[in-house]
């Protein structure tokens, strides 16, 4: 599909056009203020209706890399973007979630707007440059970019232990990214290139997949978060802004996932068969750890976000099954718990801006005074527990039966990870929604307003619609991933042969 | 007379050195506050001597092989000399708030400096190197020292000199000792007389010596004692001075000193520069996290940034130098820029050298404050801003030649340095502003401006930078 003009490029550069335009706002009273709002908003919505053309003309019958442009730039490094099925959805779910959460800060952030809305839309930009780049140098300018716009956004608009919270953000991050630098600048010596398509063909020698493969891990690892360096992850989330919390748990986390997907499979295939029962091994601790740990949560965020890093478990697993369903089931899950994760942490928002805290026990009885509220919550808890009939089941389901394929056991553990979400969640509703209203703050909330319910309507629609009809979404990716599993195991067997060839 | 002197491949250095000799007697007889002037003709001088460099083509050898001008000289003439005129010119407002106006021996100095740096640029002989080495190094000397009624100054230019004086007589006997077990002086010739297999140990013990000195020069560890307090210590502008283009000169001559006169002892220098190149990484992190002084930061900073660059040289490669050069030409933008702001921090008509005064400067100062942040995080090394570049190509280079342990202690070693890059960050965006400074100065504001777009936007047209340096580096193999 021709239209022209470089698509991809539009897509992923408009956002800063907005930022630049933002910038040149003058004045600092109110109005500069809605206009930057407003600036913020058309620019994220319109980045959004360009990227629907993707998905409308996107080509479902191939694996090959689509919208494909090819500048050069640095060398041997070009300037390459194109989309397949597996990163397609995600640049979708990026433009998406950015105008409802441009839409709920409105309310939320009064000081220094301008540089919020600059900061969010230059965060776009980097984000939809992770998906959309066939380099490894440019995915990597892109991946890491994002740090810079994330720790503003924590450290100036975020709660009180702010501070600690970014920088603990930026270094873990960096540490892992750097060591994913040094395995690119390898691969570029080894292979003679940074072009991703030439690499997914390129055959790396055993003992260097291992060490590839772990400098990769060390930086999807920190990104996703994995057990056990995922500490900085609800420490972030506690002192985010709201925005802040939806984009980190809606997309960012979703790089470490993707980038498994897209380098360290197709790339790795030996590496990752081998050590696929570590990461087994690391995704059921965190399943089982992390909701026993968000049971034990007193404040909302902090819940959510161990629970993201459960969910994160069984994506992992998935994942690394290799199988279509488990491939297939993370693929679902991560943009099931996009949706889900972002539209709790916004339910969060909502009544974070009303009482201004996230402590659990301030609240209770909510269900009283805000029944539209309850009810939106009570939809997305259920998403995110994995209720059949809404987005979070099928992801799980998927992801487990893969599991089971390979290994009962860590299905069976993985399983009880799933009772645990629905303890933890239902009781953190129970706590909040349920009950009379003791605390005398709560008497005089209000309900939803028109601008909360207008972020919350899509988002609902789409959980329970992709929950009934989930094939929409697994066929952009469906042949995408048969394709990575036939490059698999033809990687696997030549292995296997070479292997017999040698002993005699 | 056997060979024909070919002077236009001079031109550089004759004109930077006549240029010294006539402003030195427009200063001294013209009325005392026409120092300005003089400063202006100085940095047009630069400028011109700059075209000079540019004009010239191929590769020149003069005065029987012991002066070479090929690529790789013009392009670091080139950035020496950009840094030292944009050094000057910074320093005007300085002179004019504090000190009553531009003495004309500061500009003049300057200049003799200068041309020592493209002496040394251009070296090609032991003792063609001493004498730019000195001429450098006697006018930075001076400078350092130059507000003589500030005990602080006078400190730094003393401490200045006689760690330096140490140091070039390391250097010395270095060379002597070279000089002794090779019998020649020229490069070319030592290079030939040197024998890869069983490398005498005197000649391995010149090369250390040597080596020391110019380790004390680009002020690695363990050679660094002098940096942070001269760069406390030194006017302000001077010091920015000193971050810029000196480093780039001592840093040029050690590249062509070792590429050039000892690849047969490839083994034996790697070793050394490795070391220094750990050592200055680890130390440049570790220190700056405890400093409050902004100066004293910047010094520990470019020991660090040394320690990078020195990571290119390591590899030993064609690669490696041009991630050298990559390096040197991205940190002189970076470190002009962030002097431009150090030098722009005034209150009540003194000079603010406290980090924590720059609390909340991005709310009473956004434009400085985010071109300061753009440049701390490219200090850091966070892409895509050009500081990443940097490293990038040193590391590059450094995985090309299987140096994996030195280019992971490396990439940590920059985490931490992204701390104290990061805690300028928050100071001046997350914490409550103090009082405002005084506006920034035209002179300042273009400089820092210009600085923190060619950092903010060098990713857009990186190739032209990269493929010069390659240039460059190839004509040293």
């Amino acid at each position: 599909m021709s239209y022209g003009w470089p698509i991809l490029s539009t897509v992923t550069f408009l956002p800063l056009l907005g930022a630049l335009l933002i910038l040149l706002l003058r004045g600092n009273d109110e109005s500069a203020d809605r206009n930057a709002r407003y600036i913020a908003l058309w620019t994220t919505l319109i980045t959004f209706g360009i990227s629907l053309l993707l998905w409308r003309d996107f080509d479902l019958a191939t694996a090959q890399f689509q919208f494909v442009e090819l500048r050069p730039w640095l060398g041997p490094i070009t300037f390459h973007m194109g989309l397949d099925g597996i990163s397609m959805p995600f640049v979708v779910l990026t433009t998406l979630l950015m105008p409802l959460t441009i839409l709920s800060s409105f309310g939320a952030i009064k000081v220094r707007v301008k540089e919020f809305m600059i900061a969010f839309l230059v965060l776009e930009t980097l984000m939809l440059g992770v998906f959309c780049s066939l380099d490894l140098v440019m995915f990597y300018l892109f991946f890491e970019g994002g740090l810079i716009p994330m720790f503003l956004i924590i450290g100036i608009w975020g709660g009180p232990r702010r501070v600690y919270s970014s920088f603990k953000f930026f270094l873990y991050t960096l540490t892992g990214s750097l060591l994913m630098l040094l395995a690119i600048m390898a691969i570029y010596w080894e292979a003679g290139t940074t072009n991703i398509p030439a690499l997914l063909v390129h055959d790396f020698p055993p003992g260097m997949q291992t060490w590839l493969w772990f400098a990769f891990l060390a930086s999807f690892a920190v990104k996703l978060p994995m057990w056990p360096v995922h500490t900085w992850l609800p420490d972030a989330h506690v002192e985010a802004p709201t925005a802040g919390s939806v984009i980190l748990a809606g997309i960012l986390l979703k790089l470490g996932g993707y980038g498994f997907l897209r380098f360290s499979i197709p790339m790795f295939p030996l590496a990752s068969a081998e050590f696929a029962p570590l990461i087994f091994a690391l995704s059921v601790i965190a399943i089982v750890y992390t909701s026993l740990v968000a049971l034990a949560q007193t404040d909302m965020k902090k819940l959510i976000a161990y629970s993201s890093i459960a969910h994160m478990g069984f994506v992992t697993m998935g994942i690394f099954t290799i199988t279509i369903q488990g491939l297939q089931g993370g693929i679902f899950l991560m943009l099931s718990h996009g949706i889900v994760s972002a539209a709790l942490f916004l339910c969060v928002g909502v009544v974070y801006d009303r009482m201004h805290t996230h402590e659990i026990s301030v609240f209770g009885g909510l269900v009283n005074r805000m029944p539209l509220y309850a009810a939106v919550f009570m939809v997305f808890t259920l998403a995110n527990v994995g209720l059949p009939g809404t987005s979070g089941f099928v992801g799980e389901f998927l992801t487990l039966l893969g599991a089971f394929e390979v290994n009962t056991w860590v299905a069976l553990f993985a399983t009880t990870g799933i009772i645990l979400s629905a303890g933890y969640a239902l009781w953190l509703y129970r706590r909040i929604i349920f009950g009379t209203i003791t605390n005398p703050a709560l008497k005089h909330i209000k309900d939803l307003s028109w601008r909360e319910i207008a972020i919350m309507v899509p988002l609902i629609v789409i959980t329970i619609w992709f929950g009934f009809h989930p094939n929409p979404i697994l066929d952009i990716s469906a042949t995408s991933v048969e394709a990575l599993m036939a490059d698999f195991k033809a990687s696997l067997a030549a292995a296997e042969q070479a292997r017999f060839a040698l002993t005699p | 007379m056997t060979e024909q002197l070919n002077l236009v491949a001079m031109l550089p250095e004759l004109s930077l050195a006549i240029g010294a000799m006539a402003l030195l007697m427009v200063g001294a007889f013209s009325r005392p506050e026409r120092g300005e002037l003089v400063l202006w003709l100085a940095v047009g001088v630069l400028a011109l001597t700059g075209v000079f460099v540019a004009m010239g083509e191929g590769t020149v050898t003069l005065f029987s092989g012991s002066f070479i001008v090929d690529p790789y000289a013009r392009m670091l003439k080139l950035m020496a000399l950009v840094g030292a005129a944009v050094a000057l010119i910074m320093s005007v407002n300085f002179w004019r708030d504090t000190d009553g106006g531009v003495k004309f021996e500061y500009p003049v100095l300057a200049l003799l400096a200068t041309t020592g740096m493209l002496m040394m640029i251009s070296a090609y002989d032991l003792i063609a190197l001493y004498v730019g080495l000195e001429l450098q190094s006697l006018a930075l000397y001076v400078v350092a020292a130059f507000k003589r009624d500030s005990a602080r100054s006078s400190e730094a230019g003393l401490k200045y000199f006689v760690l330096g004086a140490l140091s070039s007589g390391m250097l010395l006997y270095g060379a002597s000792l070279i000089y002794g077990f090779t019998g020649s002086t020229e490069f070319s010739q030592i290079a030939s007389a040197v024998q890869p297999s069983g490398a005498n140990l005197g000649l391995i013990f010149g090369l250390v010596f040597l080596l020391a000195g110019f380790a004390f020069k680009i002020s690695a560890v363990p050679f660094h004692m002098w940096t942070p307090d001269v760069y406390e210590g030194a006017p302000t502008p001077v010091t920015a001075f000193f971050a810029a283009a000196p480093k780039i000169a001592a840093m040029a001559l050690f590249v062509r000193v070792v590429v050039s006169a000892f690849p047969a002892v490839t083994m034996e220098w790697q070793q050394i520069v490795i070391f220094l190149a750990i050592a200055s990484m680890a130390l440049g992190s570790f220190a700056a996290i405890g400093q409050h002084n902004i100066k004293r930061l910047m010094a520990y900073s470019s020991i660090g940034h040394m320690g990078y660059a020195l990571v290119g040289l390591a590899a030993g490669t064609a690669e490696g130098v041009q991630g050298v050069i990559v390096y040197l030409a991205i940190y002189l933008v970076m470190t002009l820029g962030t002097f431009a702001c150090i030098l722009a921090l005034r209150r009540d008509g003194k000079m603010v050298e406290e980090i924590s005064q720059l609390s909340g400067l991005s709310r009473t100062s956004p434009a400085m404050a985010l071109m300061l942040a753009v440049l701390l995080f490219s200090l850091a090394g966070i892409p895509p801003l050009a500081g990443f570049f940097a490293k990038f190509y040193v590391f590059l280079a450094a995985i090309e030649s299987g140096l994996y342990v030195l280019a992971v202690i490396g990439v940590l070693l920059s985490v931490v340095g992204a701390f104290y890059y990061l805690r300028i960050v928050k100071i001046m965006y997350f914490d409550e502003p103090v009082e405002r400074f005084e506006p920034m100065p035209g002179t300042l504001a273009a400089v820092l401006g210009a600085s923190g777009l060619l950092i903010l936007f060098y990713f857009v047209y990186p190739a032209p930078l990269v493929a010069a340096a390659g240039v460059a580096a190839k004509s040293l193999f």
